[in-house]
């Protein structure tokens, strides 16, 4: 660990130690540059942290410039602690997803808890009660040991925290595979409700205004936390154990209550959470967002370790702890508030206008920076880009042609690949319900939470099949984008906005920066193609262990609009004697299925293709189905294909079973992941209604009440099987992997 | 200054899963000759000096610190420790 | 009729429970902060579940240490109705004011998922409006539901009729499938299934509502003429 404020300004430039701390001898010269002198330790520390991939998007900023992020319904997009949506009545949807895989790595439990916990804060940052939250995990297959931990250790850590703050976690997704097996992804996302003129923002405006800290006191936690995530992960990782935070969910269920009575305070101007990089990166972005300077005197940071330095006190993450700007004069009323809530806010610094970044400690100034260099002015860089020579192979490759004989056996195999398998086993660890407000928790194709006290209800799903991004990165982002909005609509809401959670490997390597800029580019397409622009995000670099990056991950967390509630919609089957139909056409498409993982255990050829005007003119139709009430259920056709889309339909425990006929190539029909399909019941008088709205609805058979699915072709029958032994397989199969020795 | 460890067990008789489970995992790791785990709390107090410690003590654990229902208690004192 | 709800630092049901009594019920409910709450001048004081003061120490012990706990005493002696649900449970248990305690689940894990209910005892001011044997659809959410008692206290629970609730299929290692208790005096019930978030059917159940009409009608019976 590195200590001693005692290294010289000198020692610093010779022995290169801005190397240890994760600059660049190119990055030093600039900051030295900026400086007009030597850094000294405190400061490099600040420079390190806020210049960080995590802090400053130096890497990926150019990319995130292409994404559409403006529209009519846009209140706040990117660049405050969460973006905000309108959703009528005054009101807004606040949300955004951040990473937490490399603290996740390392300690499991701690990362995935600090990760909820450090979302949720930027969502209550902003003003907003937080309403609901999901997440989206990826680890290694569950056959060794080591991934069996690290899978129930992080769900573990999300229940521990997201229960106890009193948020409900109602969605979310999980994915094996065997390039998360060192390097697992947990990514947070956090939805919260606010009325539009209650909008907080992150600054420090208003020469001489106080600058008051909140919350949890500072240690020596988490220290160089921001930097650990712009590094590869290595054997070593696992000693830098001490760099992981610890929450205190307790603490932050205080925070949000006091925070969200102090916003109805005239006194406060601006206020934002201490999350990677803590005190420096809150204070630094306060001020330079407002176009002005900060002093801070650091004895007055309320602080839990005796003796700390200011290099240690500016770079802890100890988590559960927020920074406000407040008027001069009025500290009083600030302070009464938090001590209603048994939390003390003090005074440690003032507004300047000199636009500077000044630190006193014990009666000196130990640091001294020009506090634009350090958030609005941060450096970018441009990577070198290649297209990767796997990529040219996938796609020479002749299509790929499973061949299955006993097609019951395969669907039963699918049901139990963990990555369709049911997910119970984690969502029954989450409170689902608290705050009374969830109408269709984890296992539906979108949550749906209704807004109390009005027509509307808010749908939201977080998603993305990585394997297709692998194969070919600007389709599968388009993919991403579509299938979320998918869910959205089977839900009957119409997609609002996205929240995008970049997780990619070292972009210094151009294979992996062309991964990047072609899954970005595929998402943007999809973004304005289905009036779904980004307003908030995260990125995550250096997913790699030993040297193996993950496949290319950008999850997209998306929020729909349920403008009553009556057109809230179910992912199963209702009814016995419903209509089955299936929309869109199938063709045989099997690169990075679900089937071609099952048969070959890898992935290659070309991904499903995806036309995004048939794909917005699709979801426009079944919504307005929906909308016009003529639909009873709505799924989405994804992993595994339509055969198990109709199992999936009929996992409700009524004992319904459909009958359906398939036309055509069999395997093709029940097993290919051809994109922009559904499987919907409707009601048999509504079907003369429903295929004038809904066009390429075929009529595939109906809802039975025998248990059973029986799916025939010419006459002839392909399946034929219990549902209910069906969904024991379905919801046994990760219990039992768990259970397995490794 | 005075050091009070102090551990709080479940009672005998109380079902105690989290031990069970702990010995499951010995046993899987081959410590077959773990027969019983039993998990409890450990908690230490700093306590300025004061002749009635014991009774105090006592009174912490009753009214706070063990729940009688299911859990026992016991402490020891350590005299002349500094912060 | 009016409802106290006391909220702890860490409570997270304090406004669902609200909502119950307020939007689902149709009467008046205060929320009161546990530092200056005055619990005089409440028909009925519903503690709510959540998380109060993080379940440091023990679930509900450090809130069972509060003037407010104090003052419901008091309450519970003169006879107004308390319900305590989930962590709320745990504190009336750590105050006393029920007997026996909650252990971890024993599959060790938090769960949350709807459970059927059988309503063992409909004779109290909280069961009234269900029937005997009636099973109902309540959620739970809790990782210390397991309800412990000894042999003796057991025994005293049936004879007097104090198991209000059991579970139909036990998920938790609960002593007889306990779900709910009451007191001796039958004023006092704890449960740890949440009745306050299924009072509308859009929330998936609204078998919870029974409950709080139950204590409705009886309030209306003892105390409003003509009722």
């Amino acid at each position: 660990m590195l200590q001693a404020p005692e290294v010289s300004p000198e020692t610093i430039e010779q022995d290169k130690i801005y190397k240890e701390m994760g600059l660049t001898d190119k990055e030093y010269d600039m900051i030295k540059n900026i400086m007009g002198r030597r850094p000294n330790f405190t400061e490099i520390g600040i420079f390190s942290v806020m210049w960080s991939e995590h802090c400053s998007y130096k890497t990926s900023k150019p990319l995130l410039k292409k994404f559409p992020t403006e529209g009519p319904q846009v209140v706040q997009g990117p660049g405050e602690g969460a973006g905000v949506v309108d959703i009528g009545d005054g009101q807004g949807v606040v949300f955004k997803v951040e990473s937490h895989n490399h603290p996740s790595a390392v300690e499991p439990y701690q990362g995935a808890a600090t990760g909820v916990g450090g979302i949720i804060r930027d969502v209550f940052s902003m003003g907003a009660r937080p309403i609901a939250s999901l997440n989206s995990l990826r680890f290694g297959n569950l056959n060794t040991g080591r991934v069996k931990y690290l899978f129930d250790e992080v769900v573990h850590g999300i229940a521990g925290y997201g229960n106890c703050v009193g948020v409900p976690t109602v969605g979310g997704e999980v994915q094996f595979d065997d390039c998360y097996e060192g390097n697992p992804l947990v990514n947070a996302m956090c939805v919260g409700l606010i009325d539009v003129k209650d909008i907080q923002k992150g600054i420090a405006a208003g020469l001489d205004n106080t600058i008051m800290y909140v919350g949890s006191k500072t240690g020596r936690d988490g220290i160089h936390g921001a930097t650990f995530a712009s590094e590869d992960l290595t054997e070593d990782s696992e000693s830098k154990r001490s760099n992981v935070q610890v929450g205190d969910p307790f603490m932050e269920k205080l925070l949000i209550e006091a925070c969200l009575e102090v916003i109805h305070s005239e006194a406060l101007v601006g206020i934002q959470d201490m999350g990677a990089a803590g005190l420096t990166s809150s204070a630094s972005e306060m001020a330079s967002k407002a176009g002005m300077g900060m002093e801070m005197n650091l004895d007055l940071i309320p602080q839990r370790e005796a003796n700390m330095t200011a290099y240690e006190m500016m770079l802890s993450e100890s988590q559960e702890r927020m920074l406000l700007c407040v008027k001069k004069g009025q500290e009083q009323e600030i302070i009464d508030i938090f001590r209603k809530y048994n939390l003390e806010a003090v005074a440690v610094g003032k507004v300047t206008d000199d636009k500077r970044f000044r630190l006193l400690h014990n009666g000196e100034v130990v640091a001294d920076i020009p506090v634009d260099s350090l958030a609005e002015d941060a450096p970018i860089f441009y990577k070198e880009s290649k297209v990767p020579a796997f990529y040219e192979e996938y796609q020479k490759m002749p299509a790929y042609l499973p061949n299955i004989t006993d097609h019951k056996e395969t669907l039963r195999q699918l049901l139990q690949q963990p990555t369709i398998a049911s997910k119970e086993y984690v969502y029954d660890q989450y409170d689902s319900m608290v705050q009374a407000n969830t109408v269709f928790s984890p296992g539906s194709d979108a949550a749906v939470i209704r807004v109390r006290g009005y027509d509307k209800a808010l749908a939201m799903t977080i998603d993305c099949n990585s394997r297709y991004i692998h194969l070919d990165p600007e389709v599968g982002g388009k993919i991403a984008v579509a299938e979320a909005a998918r869910n959205i609509v089977c839900s009957g809401a119409k997609p609002l906005a996205i929240t995008d959670g970049l997780n990619f490997g070292n972009p210094d390597k151009p294979e992996n920066f062309w991964q990047m800029e072609k899954s970005v580019e595929g998402m943007s397409e999809a973004c304005l193609a289905l009036d779904t622009p980004v307003i908030s995000g995260n990125v995550s670099l250096y997913n790699e262990s030993n040297g193996q990056a993950i496949f290319p991950t950008p999850i997209v967390g998306m929020v729909g609009l349920h403008e009553s509630l009556a057109h809230i919609t179910p992912s199963h089957f209702q009814n016995e004697g419903d209509a089955i139909y299936v929309i869109g056409e199938t063709k045989p498409e099997f690169g990075g299925s679900e089937l071609q993982n099952l048969l070959e255990g890898s992935y290659f050829g070309k991904a499903p293709a995806l036309d995004l005007t048939i794909e917005a003119k699709r979801q426009a139709q079944l919504l307005e189905a929906i909308q016009n009430g003529l639909v009873v259920s709505a799924h989405d056709v994804a992993e595994g294909g339509l055969g198990v889309a109709l199992a999936e339909s009929l996992f409700t425990n009524k004992g319904l079973g459909a009958f359906v006929e398939i036309q055509g190539d069999v395997t093709a029909t029940l097993f290919s992941e051809t994109q922009s399909r559904f499987v919907v019941s409707v009601k048999v008088e509504d079907r003369e209604a429903f295929e004038r709205v809904v066009e390429h609805a075929t009529y595939i058979g109906t809802v039975s009440n025998d248990d059973k699915l029986v799916i025939t072709n010419d006459n002839v029958e392909i399946i034929n099987d219990s549902v209910e032994a069906l969904q024991q397989l379905w919801k046994g199969a990760i219990p039992c992997l768990l259970k397995s020795k490794a | 200054m005075k050091l009070v460890k102090v551990h709080v067990t479940l009672k005998e008789g109380v079902l105690d899963p989290q031990g069970k489970a702990v010995q499951g995992s010995l046993n899987t790791l081959g410590y077959n000759s773990i027969k019983e785990v039993r998990v409890g709390k450990y908690l230490e107090l700093t306590v300025e000096d004061d002749a009635n410690i014991e009774q105090q003590i006592e009174e912490m654990c009753n009214k706070l610190l063990a729940n009688p229902v299911i859990e026992n208690y016991e402490y020891t004192v350590e005299e002349g420790v500094t912060q | 009729m009016k409802f106290a709800v006391v909220v702890f630092p860490g409570s997270n049901c304090d406004r669902d429970m609200y909502y119950a009594a307020k939007d689902a019920l149709g009467q008046e409910a205060d929320m009161l902060w546990y530092k200056d709450a005055n619990l005089d001048g409440y028909d009925a004081i519903l503690i709510p579940g959540g998380f109060s003061y993080g379940d440091y120490l023990r679930c509900g012990a450090i809130a069972s240490t509060s003037n407010v706990v104090k003052q419901l005493r008091e309450k519970a002696k003169q006879g107004v109705p308390i319900l305590g649900v989930c962590n709320g449970f745990q504190i009336l248990l750590e105050a006393g004011l029920l007997p026996g305690a909650l252990l971890r689940n024993e599959k060790l894990k938090f769960m949350c998922h709807f459970e059927d209910l059988v309503v063992e005892n409909n004779d109290t001011i909280f069961t009234s409006n269900y029937e005997k044997g009636e099973v109902i659809s309540i959620p739970i959410a809790h990782n210390e539901g397991n309800y412990y008692c000894d042999e003796e206290t057991l025994a005293q629970l049936k004879a007097n009729n104090q198991i209000v609730f059991t579970y139909k299929n036990n998920p938790n290692g609960s002593v007889s499938d306990i779900a709910g208790v009451t007191n001796e005096q039958g004023n006092v019930l704890g449960m740890m299934p949440h009745p306050e978030r299924a009072v509308e059917a859009i929330l998936n159940s609204a078998d919870g509502l029974k409950l709080f009409q139950s204590m409705l009608q009886n309030w209306r019976e003892k105390y409003v003429a003509g009722a």
